[in-house]
Order: structure tokens, then C-alpha cells, then sequence
């Protein structure tokens, strides 16, 4: 077996070689090529931050992979769908938490540019409750809109025409953002409160984004198991003709797609704005390869994957600084997006393209 | 087989009938230079115009010449790109969008092969060697990168290999961003990519010409003095924009050389093999050829070309590169480019590059950097406040004075040219997915098949010369 899959071999023994340094690391032992010092507090919060980030890029990806699978297309501009659910999110967000304040108009509330509104979580949940709704709403609609314009005409189209077609969508997108807000980042968030669970510390943003992507997570499974409806998908997954003859109405199908995918999109980009407190109109587009190595990690078509693949590109983005240095750890996630569509390009979790 | 081939005149001219008129049009759809030359003029015109309007008489001719020459300059480095991509993913069908970073490889292999070992307290050392050198290896170390990326990606499907691609391109990008080598020393040589901050790129050979050691500083040439003198005769006053003229009209005969090499190449049973993957894989490895060595050859020479084009392009046009200019979104307006002109025709590429860099995004900017005399055209002299937000924009739009919007897309233009080039692309794969010239994408057969079908008739002895494969083939 070892002699069939030498790359396997090869991933083998880096990870290998990596544990035991992170060992080594933990234990204060250093020895040539291997070893160094890093204290368990340290690795325990770069786990959390990890586990925080990917469940957010999970959330993303599971819209990506449900349209990668049932319209057979990789969506480029599924990064922008995520800025543009946190721009219509935060807009309503600061528009309910700032109408009536004194000296601030509603321009400035809708184009979150009012300073002085540091929102937090403790202070305005209404609010940022609000805001993850209409996030959540307003891509939907935009999936929904794009869809029916862009993409409903070309759908006997190859994937790779819808790819190119994706990228304009992309580029339209971020200018309309950029046009409309302006092209700097902005502060969005006041500071948040802190949280001790045990050994680590949690904002409560971060743990707002940690409840609420769990939440959304296990209603979409629960949904995908329980309804016709994930049956219908998995059908179309996995055979477009035979689903339609079967009588399965495709359309709506895609339109269910669209509509679960596109929400959950939404609302990742407004959690993630929440976590990291700024936003600027390409904050998605830069995210959108980190989206894509979940995607694959996890297998493409499967929601758990994109879920599961999330979370270890989230901890591998941010466990990489133990080994390289600072500016190279994004790289080793997507250098890690290339080994696994090398050795496995059905992804970590075997194949599986249904949901 | 398409016009791109047959571009003989004397075909053009026994067909030609009736008015000169008639005979011109003729002419330029069946001759592809004539098709790029007028195509050319026609954007300088509207150039000339644009400079005519907004730049006052006394600064007209320095101005256009200025502006004309910028042009040339996009134009070509854009045609040289899309070229390459052309090889790609034109003839061979191979979806590549790491353009930047094969781009990225070639750019900042010349400049470390030809940066100075010493370079002073702000520069980056490098090994010192001729340009030349630099030029020679930074090709080779692109296709070289291509080549290793090539071996395993090709095994993968279309929609996949653009993700590895982007995301090589993304690594090489981010390697050459961090601090870990900006400067290294390796066996007792130092050298380095400069991180974030840059690298130096050298001097360009023509600055040589005019300058003695291309330093403005030391005197003029001979040579300079005498073309900085011809031009003034024509009223252009400035001499670094005459240097750049001359770049630039190296750049255009290094387009006429990468289309000449393309054309070949795209002719040869090589490229006929590649179309042939293009169309159908499985049927060019039925007929016992090795796709796969194919490609991977193909993927490494387009490779190769797109450093090289980016190193012509970056040595006449900056004193130095970072790694912003390297990100993924180059690669997209190589392939906008691209698409506009038609993949799988040299000279829908270079139409395309020129429509692309030209039209839409050369001009946008041009209006941006005259914004205020734009404004002061279209409101007629008056005095117009450019809104602050879309909101006080639209909200003027709303009562009918389109002014205040106006001034706030001008100030905004370079997003809206986005904009505008996203709605494009997206029109185009809705309604003309071949681009202004993919029509004419070349069979993979060595002769043309419907020519065959449209002389059978006049001809028959035509169509049996050209052997018993012509049945089997119209089933097509």
C-alpha cells in the first residue's frame, strides 16, 4: 500500500515530523532542525481562534459546495456574497441601533459610516440580531436575483462558462460595494466584553459566532435529513437527468438552493465581521480561496465536509505560525488546498458528493 | 480553416468588387494586420479626441503624444499576455488563471539575476549579471514553475485546475510578500525579493540610448540629442516620454514576434495536436498521442511567455515591482481580455487586449486624472460639488439635476469601470461566448473541412485528393 501512494507516504511523514516538533515545542526541548518552545496557553488559544474563524468559513462553504454540487459550477463570486451579507447586515444593524440617537442621520446609518456606534453584542443585541436577519434576507434575494439573471439563462451551459460568468458577477459585485461604501475598511464594532472558559478566553462575538453557526449548522442538517427537500438535492447531485425524469422539479430545487446557501452566506460574513470588528468592500473576495480549500477539503457536494473542512482550514490558518513564520501561514493553507486535490481529490471525508 | 490563416491579398483582391469602399471592407475582414492596424487608429482617434477636449490648446500636442504613447504601451504588454493565455487556454483548452504569479516568477527572476550585488542601503542584492541573463532565466525559470506545476494538475478537470492554479498563484505571491526572503543568503551570495517593500527592476536597455549609462542625470547621447531634437520639431517637449515612445514601439514588434511564434506554432502538427485536446481528449489519446506530455509542454511555454511578457512589460514600464501588482485580479483581466477577442484566435487576443486595456480600462482613468476639466465640459462651466456619499448623489439624481451624480461617478470611475467590465463578461458568456473573433477558433485538422464541402460542388477532384478520411470526418 505504502509503495502505491507515495504521496500519502510523503504527507505522512511531514505531519509526523510536525507533531513531534510541536512536542518538542511544548516540552521547551530544542535540538537541531527540531524543537523550539511554545507554551500550551498559546497553542489552546490559536485552537480556539482557529475553531472560531473555520465554523464561520464552514458556514460560507456550505453554500459554495451545495451549488458546486447541484449546478456543477465553481461560484467565483461566492466571496462577494459574503461582503455583500455583511454590508446589508451591518447597514440594518446600524440603522435600528443609531435611528433616533441624537446627531446622527440616517446617511451615515445606512453607509455605516456613524462613529461613535461601537456596537457590541451586550449593548445593542437587538440589533445585531436585527443585522443577522436582514444579512441573512438580503443575500437570498441577491442570490435569488442573480440567479434568475445570470445564471437561469445559461444553465445548459458548461461549468466552465458559468465560472467566467461567476467572475464578472464577482467583479460587479465588489464595485458596487466599493461604489456605494467607498473603498476604505471601517471599524465596525465597539470592543467586546471577555469571556474564561477554563483555560481559554472567548470575546463574546466570538462566541456569538460560535453558537449561532452551530445553530445554523445543525438546522441545515436536520433539514437536509428530515425534509424531502435534501432528498430532492441529493438526488439532483447526484444525477441531474435522472431527477428530472423521476419527476423531481429541478428549478425549485435550485431555487432551494439558492435560498439556503445564499442565507447561510450571508450570515457568515456578517458573523465574521462581528469576530474581526472591520470590514472593507474585498474582505470576501480575499476569503473566498481560504472557502474553496474548505470545500475541497471536505469534499465537494458535502455539507458535513464543508463543515468539517471549515473548521481545519480555520485551525491550520492559524496553527501554522507555530511552525513558519508569520507571513507564510496562508500559504500552507492553500498549499495544503493543492496536496489534498493531488493525493484526494474527493476530499478528507471520502467521496461522499451528497449531502 | 479560419481567416486567421488565409490572409493572402491576393485572394482579397480577386474578390474584391465595385466601389473602393467595398473593396476596404473586404480587405479588412480577410486581412488580419490591416484588421489591427485600422482597429488601432480607430482608438487613437477616439484618444485624440479625448485629449483634444479636455487638455488645453497650448498643452495638446505634448499631452497626446503622452497619452497615445501610455496607450501603445498597454496595449501591447496587455496583447502579450493574452497571447500566452491564448496558447492556453485558446488552443488548447488548458483553463490556467495563475497568470499572475507565472508573471510574478518571471519578473522577479530577471531582477534578482541582474540586480546589483552592492546595491546600496535601500535596494535588494542580486547576483549582477547581464539582462540578458535576466531575461533568458526569468523566462525559463516561469516555465521551469509552470512545468512542475503542470505535472500533477493537469490530471485534474478543468474547474479544478483553475483552483490550483489561483491558489500557486496566491502562494508564490505571499512567499515572495514575506519577510523570510526578502534577503537571504544562500552558499555566501545574498539576494533577496525585497518582501512587501519591492524590488528594483533595471534600467531598460533603450534608456541606454539616449542616456549614457540610461542615467538622465549624466548628460544626453549623441544619438539623444538628435531624436530629442526631431521630436521638438513636432512640438513634443518632453524627453522621457520620447524614451518611453521608443520602448513602446519595441513593445508592439515583440507582439508582431509573439503573434508570428503563436501562428507557427499553432499550425505545426504540435498545435493541431492541442486543438485536437481541446475538443476532445479522449479521441486526440485514441489516436495514440500523449495528451498529457501535450499539455505539460504546452502549459510550460505558455508559461514561459506570460514571464516574459510581464518582464518586456515591466522593464520599460517601472523602476520597481511588489507583489501587489501580482494578485489574482491581473490574472482576470488577461482573461477578460481574452474573452472579449475570442480564445482560440491570435488576432481576436490581441483585439481583445487592445478593447480591454484601451477602452476600458485606460480611458476610465484617463478621465479620472482630468476629472475636473470632464465636469467642467459636461456642466457647461458652472460650478459643480461633488457629493460626499452615493446618497447625496442619488438623492441630487432625484430632482433632476444629474450633475452632482455625475461628479460623484467621475470621482468614483475607477470602480465603476468594474462594474461595467463584470456586466460585460457576464453578457458576453450569456450572448457571444466566442468573443469579437472566436468564430474563427481553428479546426485541429491541417485542412480547412468546410471549404471542402463548400468547393465539392465546382471542384471534385478536390475532395478526393484530400483522401479517404473526408467521410468520416463530415459526420462531424
Amino acid at each position: 500500500v505504502v509503495v502505491e501512494r507515495p504521496g500519502t507516504l510523503v504527507v505522512a511523514l511531514v505531519g509526523l515530523y510536525l507533531l513531534v516538533d510541536l512536542l518538542l515545542k511544548l516540552a521547551g526541548i530544542k535540538v537541531p532542525y527540531i524543537g523550539g518552545s511554545f507554551s500550551i496557553g498559546r497553542l489552546a488559544s490559536l485552537l480556539v481562534d482557529g475553531l472560531v474563524i473555520g465554523l464561520a468559513i464552514g458556514l460560507a462553504g456550505i453554500g459554495l459546495s451545495m451549488t458546486y454540487s447541484i449546478l456543477s459550477f465553481a461560484n467565483f463570486a461566492h466571496g462577494d456574497y459574503v461582503t455583500s451579507g455583511a454590508f446589508v447586515g451591518w447597514a440594518a444593524a446600524y440603522l435600528v441601533a443609531g435611528l433616533g440617537m441624537e446627531g446622527v442621520n440616517a446617511t451615515s446609518l445606512v453607509l455605516i459610516n456613524a462613529s461613535g456606534l461601537d456596537l457590541t453584542v451586550l449593548e445593542a443585541p437587538l440589533a445585531i440580531l436585527l443585522g443577522l436577519v436582514v444579512a441573512g434576507v438580503g443575500t437570498i434575494a441577491l442570490s435569488l436575483v442573480l440567479d434568475r439573471v445570470v445564471y437561469r439563462p445559461m444553465r445548459d451551459q458548461d461549468g466552465i462558462a458559468l465560472l467566467i460568468a461567476s467572475i464578472g458577477v464577482a467583479l460587479t459585485l465588489r464595485y458596487i460595494i466599493a461604489f456605494v461604501f467607498g473603498t476604505g475598511t471601517r471599524g465596525v464594532t465597539g470592543v467586546p466584553g471577555r469571556l474564561q472558559l477554563g483555560p481559554v478566553t472567548l470575546t463574546y462575538h466570538e462566541l456569538t459566532l460560535l453558537v449561532a453557526s452551530a445553530g445554523l449548522m445543525l438546522g441545515v442538517h436536520v433539514l437536509l435529513q428530515r425534509t424531502k427537500l435534501g432528498k430532492a438535492m441529493r438526488a439532483m447531485a447526484d444525477n441531474k437527468s435522472l431527477a428530472r425524469v423521476t419527476g423531481i422539479p429541478t428549478e425549485r430545487i435550485v431555487r432551494n438552493t439558492w435560498i439556503i446557501g445564499g442565507g447561510l452566506t450571508g450570515v457568515a460574513g456578517y458573523l465574521l465581521v462581528l469576530e474581526r470588528g472591520t470590514m472593507g468592500f474585498s474582505f470576501g473576495w480575499v476569503l473566498l480561496l481560504l472557502i474553496f480549500a474548505a470545500v475541497i477539503l471536505g469534499g465537494i457536494g458535502s455539507i458535513y465536509g464543508a463543515m468539517g473542512g471549515g473548521v481545519i482550514i480555520g485551525i491550520v490558518d492559524n496553527l501554522a505560525i507555530i511552525w513558519l513564520p508569520s507571513g507564510l501561514t496562508r500559504a500552507a493553507a492553500f498549499f495544503i488546498l493543492i496536496v489534498v486535490l493531488l493525493l484526494k481529490p474527493d476530499g478528507l471525508f471520502g467521496g461522499v458528493s451528497t449531502a | 480553416m479560419s481567416a486567421d490563416v488565409d490572409t493572402g491579398s491576393e485572394s482579397s483582391q480577386s474578390r474584391a468588387s465595385g466601389s473602393p469602399l467595398d473593396t476596404f471592407w473586404d480587405l479588412l475582414g480577410r486581412n488580419d494586420a490591416v484588421m489591427i492596424v485600422v482597429y488601432a487608429l480607430a482608438i487613437y482617434a477616439l484618444f485624440t479626441v479625448v485629449v483634444w477636449a479636455v487638455f488645453p490648446p497650448e498643452s495638446f500636442t505634448n499631452a497626446l503624444f503622452a497619452t497615445l504613447v501610455q496607450l501603445t504601451f498597454f496595449m501591447a504588454a496587455y496583447a502579450l499576455l493574452t497571447l500566452a493565455l491564448n496558447l492556453h487556454w485558446g488552443y488548447t483548452g488548458l483553463f490556467n488563471i495563475g497568470v499572475a504569479g507565472f508573471m510574478a516568477i518571471g519578473v522577479y527572476s530577471m531582477a534578482i539575476l541582474t540586480n546589483s550585488p552592492d546595491p546600496g542601503p535601500t535596494g535588494v542584492p542580486g547576483f549582477g549579471l547581464p539582462l540578458w541573463v535576466g531575461i533568458i532565466g526569468g523566462t525559463l525559470a516561469a516555465a521551469l514553475i509552470g512545468l512542475v506545476a503542470a505535472l500533477p494538475a493537469l490530471r485534474l478537470d478543468a474547474d479544478y485546475l483553475a483552483i490550483v492554479t489561483v491558489a500557486l498563484s496566491e502562494i508564490i505571491r505571499l512567499t515572495l510578500n514575506s519577510t523570510t526572503f526578502q534577503e537571504l543568503t544562500v552558499a555566501g551570495v545574498t539576494f533577496g525579493t525585497g518582501g512587501a517593500r519591492g524590488i528594483g527592476l533595471p534600467n531598460s536597455p533603450v534608456r541606454a540610448l539616449f542616456y549614457p549609462g540610461g542615467d538622465p542625470g549624466a548628460g544626453t547621447t549623441a544619438f539623444g540629442e538628435a531624436t530629442f531634437a526631431f521630436f521638438e520639431g513636432f512640438g513634443i517637449t518632453r524627453p522621457p516620454v520620447v524614451v518611453d515612445f521608443v520602448y513602446a514601439v519595441l513593445l508592439v514588434a515583440s507582439v508582431v514576434l509573439f503573434y508570428a511564434f503563436l501562428r507557427r506554432t499553432g499550425n505545426s502538427p504540435f498545435g493541431r495536436v492541442l486543438k485536437a485536446i481541446r475538443e476532445d481528449e479522449l479521441v486526440a489519446r485514441s489516436l495514440g498521442k500523449d495528451t498529457n506530455r501535450f499539455k505539460m509542454k504546452v502549459f510550460a511555454v505558455g508559461c514561459g511567455l506570460m514571464g516574459l511578457a510581464a518582464i518586456i512589460w515591466s522593464i520599460g514600464f517601472f523602476g520597481f515591482v511588489n507583489p501587489v501588482f501580482f494578485r489574482p485580479v491581473i490574472t482576470f483581466y488577461v482573461f477578460v481580455a481574452l474573452i472579449i477577442g475570442g480564445a482560440g484566435s491570435n488576432t481576436g487576443s490581441v483585439l481583445g487586449a487592445m478593447t480591454f486595456s484601451g477602452l476600458l480600462l485606460y480611458l476610465p482613468q484617463l478621465l479620472e486624472q482630468s476629472s475636473s476639466q470632464v465636469l467642467n465640459l459636461l456642466s457647461g462651466g458652472q460650478q459643480v460639488q461633488t457629493p460626499s456619499t452615493v446618497v447625496g448623489a442619488f438623492g441630487s439624481l432625484g430632482s433632476l439635476d444629474p450633475l452632482p451624480f455625475l461628479a460623484y461617478s467621475l470621482a468614483n470611475i475607477g470602480s465603476l469601470r468594474f462594474i461595467l467590465i463584470g456586466v460585460l463578461l457576464v453578457l458576453l458568456m450569456q450572448y457571444r461566448p466566442d468573443g469579437l473573433l472566436g468564430h474563427r477558433k481553428e479546426d485541429a485538422a491541417s485542412v480547412d473541412l468546410l471549404e471542402r464541402v463548400r468547393a465539392g460542388g465546382e471542384s471534385g477532384g478536390r475532395a478526393t485528393a484530400d483522401g479517404g478520411d473526408a467521410g468520416g470526418e463530415r459526420d462531424e
